[in-house]
């Protein structure tokens, strides 16, 4: 067995973006802190970019007991080559236990990159971290359908215990790196909770900025330009109410999607999702999709009208709070993982529940 | 200048997924497909011919049955198959299968001005790991997530997505670019090249043509070489059924139900 002894804390790459950090970032940090309460290690987040120090705090009030900020002006944009250099001394430098990098479009091109030269194990876009066995035996009770009671586990094992769905979701796996560190994983965004801010936390971290060794000609590719989409992207992992719409709107796709738009209005204010059907149709524009290949959501209400329910699809949403389908096929996999089914064509049901919330709003 | 395209075959996770009872996947039963965004790295490369007449090679990891998948490649333009194949590569993931790629891909030969193309990620694993990771391993530049690609003299300009918008990047070849589906519509493979594609060349890559490549070594290819392992795997228990709502006035007691909970 390898000696691990010199790797310690958990790490967080947390992204920015022109200066501005993402909600992963928040999420992981979050997570961070309840994992290395489980190995009793700190939880160390680590900025890359060009005048960042202010984003440290940022991060910090989650959690962080330090920051390290790596600020050079070759790192304010996103570069592959850039980036994983400098990650990459870091950690051969600091030497951390676990490093979680949010599995964003960046994320999962910097993680495998990261990974491969540090010779080590990358999980790609875990939903469900352990260290400790004991809460991954009561994961597994919950979200598994092995027979926990009967089954041996090492409970002195401190591999971090990384779990993702594969197979388009049909199965979930769990995957370990014992034999090389860190332990890498990136993390699907919106499924980690994001914990409280506090100014405390925030005024708490060790803040380190490091050295970085980086010339122009470690970098092999040009960012011309950073382009923001021109139509305002829908925000489907921070909304409450969700109304997704799927192959059953084929027949008069503009009306269907309409009357999503307005059921979600009167549930009081929600966005529109899809399924992959109708992404791939061309219906609706990709940042509107919801599953294993979209977004993973978990909305107050979640209204599935005229989706069949793949496993890609439910694999997305079925921890929302209360999902109501809508679907005219009364054997449609959907009605298995919704809360509340209605066999009926949504042309039809869809205004008649527009029409009876209104009614009881009113009342 | 040529091109290199890496495709993978993969269960249909679309259609009916089958496990067995022990929790891993039943893939006999299964359909198999190209991968989709492979089909648009395969696009890529045709069009990169149709513009300069460079060769596209098609390179595959996987047993021997990959070989029809290749055959459809060629059948949809592309002009020699390889097939990278042994029982030393079994049970590699996504590090050890991307030493073994890069490896085969040295075999084949990376010119000055060559590209390789992967899809952005397979619908089996879901990684998007593999394409970075072999571009690591033969020490070029990588652009991922390509949604349009512009050659522009030995440099290509591509357009890469991110969620809230895109990135434009110059990058000189030779590189490895990882496409998404939004960059093309693969074309058809039409009857010429369904005859055709019989008589060009497919060459299997077994362990001893990459024996001697660095990037081959017991720890670092097959099962012993990959960093990580299953753990477990299990499939997620079915959610208990729901309440279907019957009656003429379904919408109603949907909307009583919302207003019993204060949700409306």
């Amino acid at each position: 067995m390898a000696d691990f002894t010199e790797y310690k804390n958990v790490w967080v790459y947390c992204e920015q973006r022109q200066g501005e950090l993402q909600s992963t970032d928040f999420e992981l940090v979050s997570e961070a802190t309840k994992l290395a309460g489980e190995i009793g290690c700190k939880v160390v987040a680590v900025i890359l970019g060009d005048q960042i120090e202010g984003l440290a705090k940022e991060v910090a009030g989650y959690g962080a007991d330090e920051v390290i900020i790596a600020d050079h002006p070759l790192l304010k944009n996103y570069t592959t080559d850039a980036y994983t250099k400098v990650l990459c001394d870091l950690s051969n430098e600091f030497k951390p236990e676990v490093l979680l990098i949010g599995a964003t479009n960046i994320g999962r091109d910097l993680a495998p990159r990261v990974a491969a030269r540090l010779h080590t194990g990358l999980t790609a876009d875990a939903t469900h971290l352990d260290i400790d066995t004991k809460g991954y035996v009561e994961f597994l009770r919950e979200s598994s359908t092995i027979d926990v009671d009967n089954t041996t586990f090492d409970y002195e094992d401190r591999n971090l215990k990384m779990t993702r769905p594969a197979f388009g979701g049909h199965l979930m796996a769990t995957i370990i790196c014992p034999r090389f560190r860190p332990q890498m994983s990136t993390v699907r965004p919106g499924v980690m909770k994001k914990g409280e801010w506090t100014e405390e936390k925030a005024n708490a971290a060790v803040i380190t900025k490091v050295d970085v060794k980086l010339a122009a000609e470690d970098i092999k590719t040009e960012v011309l330009s950073i382009e923001k989409a021109a139509n305002k992207l829908v925000d489907l992992i921070g909304a409450d109410i969700i109304v997704s719409v799927g192959r059953g709107i084929s027949k008069d796709v503009e009306k269907g999607i309409a009357l999503a738009e307005e059921l979600a209005e009167v549930l009081g204010g929600g966005v529109v999702g899809a399924s992959r059907a109708c992404t791939d149709a061309g219906w609706i524009g990709s940042d509107h999709q919801v599953g294993q290949t979209g977004k993973t959501v978990h909305p107050k209400i979640y209204v599935a009208l005229g989706i069949s329910g793949a496993i890609q699809h439910t694999a997305g949403m079925q921890d929302s709070e209360l999902i109501i389908a809508v679907n005219k096929n009364e054997s449609a996999p959907i009605f298995g993982v919704a809360d509340y089914g209605i066999v009926g064509d949504l042309f039809k049901v869809v205004p008649q529940m527009i029409e009876e919330i209104k009614k009881a709003k009113a009342a | 200048m040529k091109a290199i395209v890496c495709v993978k075959q993969v269960p249909d996770t679309s259609g009916k997924v089958a496990v067995k009872e022990n929790g891993q996947l039943d893939r006999a039963s299964m359909a198999t497909i190209t991968n989709p965004d492979d089909l648009a790295a395969l696009e890529a490369a045709l069009k990169l011919k149709d513009a300069t007449g460079c060769e596209v090679d098609v390179v595959s990891m996987g047993p021997a049955t990959a070989e029809g998948m290749l055959r459809e490649c060629i059948a949809r333009g592309a002009d020699k198959g390889f097939l990278i194949s042994g029982r030393e590569f079994a049970g590699s993931d996504t590090f050890a299968t991307s030493q073994i790629i890069a490896a085969g891909i040295n075999y084949i030969g990376v010119e000055e001005d060559d590209v390789i193309f992967c899809g952005r990620q397979a619908i089996d694993g879901d990684t998007a790991q593999v394409g970075p990771q072999i571009a690591e391993k033969l020490n070029l530049p990588q652009v991922s997530y390509a949604a349009e690609i512009e050659k522009d003299g030995n440099a290509l300009v591509i357009k890469r997505l991110l969620e809230d918008g895109f990135m434009k990047i110059k990058v000189q070849t030779p590189c490895l670019v990882t496409c998404v589906k939004e960059l093309n519509e693969p074309r058809y493979m039409n009857v010429a090249g369904i005859f055709g594609c019989f008589e060009k060349p497919i060459e299997i890559i077994d362990f001893p043509k990459v024996e001697n490549d660095p990037l081959i070594e017991a720890d670092t290819i097959g099962l012993k070489g990959s960093p990580t392992n299953v753990f477990k795997s299990f499939t997620p228990p079915q959610k208990g059924a729901g309440q279907m709502l019957n009656g003429d006035d379904v919408a109603a007691q949907m909307a009583g139900i919302l207003a019993k909970k204060h949700l409306i």
